[in-house]
């Protein structure tokens, strides 16, 4: 019986920070099916965003914290990112349109290193704790523990993506989206502009980045390691497919799961530390089978 | 005027299908190789030799590998850190467990080694595509950087994990001092370079280009897939490995994995990027600028005097860094060698505008 709630525990804490890989990758999603671009600058989004309303919040609160100052520096943060992502269209998106997609996604490596060097350059490298106020006090139900945080998180996650799913079905822009990630020539044929939806793609992207901050940020320290979450994110990405959302989500899920159970259960067999590459050879794997993802488009080629 | 074929006949086949058709090629190269060879062992002091030239030098065998890959093939690699590795620790554990063997043999061995790595992860590519497969190939980058830290038989259960390489001994000669290092690191190159160039301009060049341009459209001419994308993994792959190993033995010393991590990987595919896909000048072009870049930063920074502080420095490197390769990628997405390419078209019409 122990160890079925051993088991379960680990499923449970697996699954759950799945849902905060899913939150990154979604960022990805959302900017490659929009424009085609694989934006490796989300971890370094993340890092941007979460350092900044970190620091905005010493800074709000030096004096003495009072109830509003969250709700400000988050506020200025969303202003951040959204600025940044005007940027990014102006400077790196608009000249390289057309581009072959590698050039893309090096131009996107060469934003990372901007980021991080700017991120930390304007606020510093040390670590800052980020306290949610999400009680530490594990739930337990059964024998099982379950830590607050990533429940919370995970609640919220799942809001955040019912709130994306409306947005994307549901209002005009939402609809744009959709139109350029099926067809760029069509949307713009239809008077669709492709700039500013780029913008506003960018945004949200900044903003799920914002969110993912601050959750890893609770987690494990606003610090410079938030950039790799991104390398637990790709994973997930091939797994669920480049262009899908539920994709996001789901290969979010067995990619944590299936990790966290690898590492408990197989990795003392092998040394350990299998954490790092085991979600890879999972979606490897996966990949023979279905190489376009879980629910990625099928890839047509004609000659 | 200076630089043009008109006026230059050819008589004979093998005249027409040289490797460098054109004199002024002919005498360019020459004169890049003697002074590689004569002129920068005499000048340069052991820190150019050690910290910019060696390094330099295995940068663009790694480069030329990940070019043969991704440039040619058009198999997109994350996991060059991951087959440098291979090609590193293999090198040291001939080395150290089979000293009887030359240091030539065992590079060779190395590299084959590291094919042989490279043509297992690149199984997946001939059902996985584009970013698909590059984030597949990242598989090969974790999962070779975790065997390495954590089954010490690789270091040879060194208690730090770190490989150190032996005494370099060539034929009863000592080989360690930098000059020496120099030079066998520029033959190791140039031999392989040689080879690369010859590859790319070869039936299996073209059979790479042909699998890159349109795979589908390959297979149906009658190119086989799996045996042309393999190729081209085990080649890459040789390449790498072999640029790992002269790392460990001929720059640095001691390595440990982590010196191969994601980052090298990222580094090596910039310099294909910046120096030019498909070019086997670009993958050295682009080398130099990678290289160079960071260590010019520095100085500058320096003439700037202790104004800034070291965290700050190393911050305003990074933002430089990466806004340096967006402004590149914009002037010139296609790398440093179609700037070479404008450039010896212009100089055909030298010094007249038409």
């Amino acid at each position: 019986m122990a160890d079925l709630f051993f088991f379960l525990e680990v499923l449970i804490g697996g699954l759950l920070s799945g849902v905060l890989y899913s939150l990154v990758a979604l960022g990805f999603v959302l900017i490659y099916k929009a424009s085609g671009v694989f934006n490796f600058a989300q971890g370094a989004m993340v890092l941007l965003a979460g350092l900044t309303f970190v620091r905005l919040t010493q800074i709000l609160g030096s004096e003495h914290p009072w109830d509003g100052m969250f709700v400000l520096a988050l506020a200025i943060t969303f202003a951040v990112m959204i600025a940044l992502a005007f940027a990014v269209e102006r400077v790196v998106l608009r000249p390289l349109v057309n581009q072959a997609q590698i050039i893309m996604f090096m131009a996107t490596i060469g934003l990372t290193f901007f980021l991080e060097g700017a991120a930390q350059g304007v606020w510093g490298s040390q670590v800052h704790r980020l306290n949610l106020g999400v009680s530490e006090l594990p739930i337990i139900i059964g024998d099982v523990l379950l830590p607050p945080l990533d429940l919370v998180a995970a609640a919220a996650a799942a809001a955040m993506v019912a709130g994306l799913a409306v947005f994307f079905s549901r209002t005009r822009i939402g609809r744009a989206l959709r139109a350029v990630a099926d067809d760029h020539q069509a949307a713009l044929s239809v008077g669709i502009p492709l700039q500013s939806i780029w913008v506003v793609v960018w945004s949200v992207a900044g903003i799920v980045a914002l969110f993912a901050g601050l959750v890893w940020g609770a987690k494990l320290g606003v610090q410079f390691s938030l950039t790799l979450v991104a390398l637990k994110a790709l994973p997930v990405l091939i797994l669920g497919g480049f262009t899908s959302i539920p994709g996001a989500i789901i290969g979010g899920l067995i990619i944590g799961a299936s990790e966290k159970l690898a590492e408990v259960f197989i990795g003392p067999l092998v040394g350990g530390a299998i954490e790092n590459w085991f979600p890879y050879m999972l979606a490897l794997v996966f990949l023979l089978f279905r190489p376009q993802g879980l629910f990625g488009e099928k890839i047509i080629k004609r000659v | 005027m200076l630089y043009r074929e008109a006026g230059q006949f050819k008589t004979s086949y093998p005249a027409d299908q040289a490797i460098f058709p054109i004199p002024q090629d002919r005498w360019s190269l020459a004169i890049v190789l003697v002074a590689a060879f004569a002129v920068v062992p005499m000048v340069a002091n052991n820190y150019w030799l050690v910290s910019i030239l060696i390094p330099f030098l295995v940068f663009s065998l790694a480069a030329l590998g990940l070019n043969i890959l991704t440039g040619y093939a058009g198999q997109v690699s994350l996991g060059t850190g991951g087959f440098m590795a291979v090609g590193a620790f293999a090198a040291y554990n001939l080395a150290v467990r089979l000293p009887q063997l030359n240091y030539i043999v065992d590079f060779a061995l190395a590299g084959l080694i590291a094919a042989a790595v490279g043509v297992l992860f690149g199984l997946p590519s001939l059902r996985i595509k584009g970013f698909y497969l590059a984030v597949a190939t990242l598989a090969a980058q974790f999962f070779i950087e975790w065997l390495f830290t954590r089954v010490p038989w690789f270091t040879n259960y060194s208690s730090s994990g770190v490989i150190t390489a032996p005494k370099m001994q060539m034929f009863g000669f000592d080989l360690s001092d930098p000059v020496s290092r120099y030079l066998i690191t520029l033959c190791i190159v140039t031999v392989l370079t040689l080879a690369a160039k010859n590859m790319v301009r070869s039936a299996v060049g073209r059979s790479w280009m042909a699998i890159r341009d349109m795979d589908i459209a390959a297979e149906i001419i009658g190119i086989r897939p799996l045996h042309t994308k393999l190729l081209a993994f085990a080649v890459s792959s040789f390449y790498c490995g072999v640029a790992g190993a002269l790392w460990v033995f001929f720059y640095i010393g001691a390595v440990e994995p982590q010196a191969f991590d994601i980052n090298r990987s990222f580094q090596v595919l910039f310099m294909v990027i910046i120096g030019g896909l498909g070019s086997v000048l670009g993958s050295f072009l682009g080398a130099g600028f990678i290289v160079f870049l960071p260590i010019a930063l520095n100085n500058a920074a320096a003439l700037f005097g202790g104004a800034l502080q070291a965290d700050t420095l190393s911050h305003l490197e990074l933002i430089i860094f990466g806004g340096l390769i967006i402004f590149f990628l914009i002037v010139e997405p296609l790398g440093l060698a179609r700037l070479w390419q404008i450039g010896k078209e212009k100089l055909r019409l030298w010094p007249f505008p038409h």
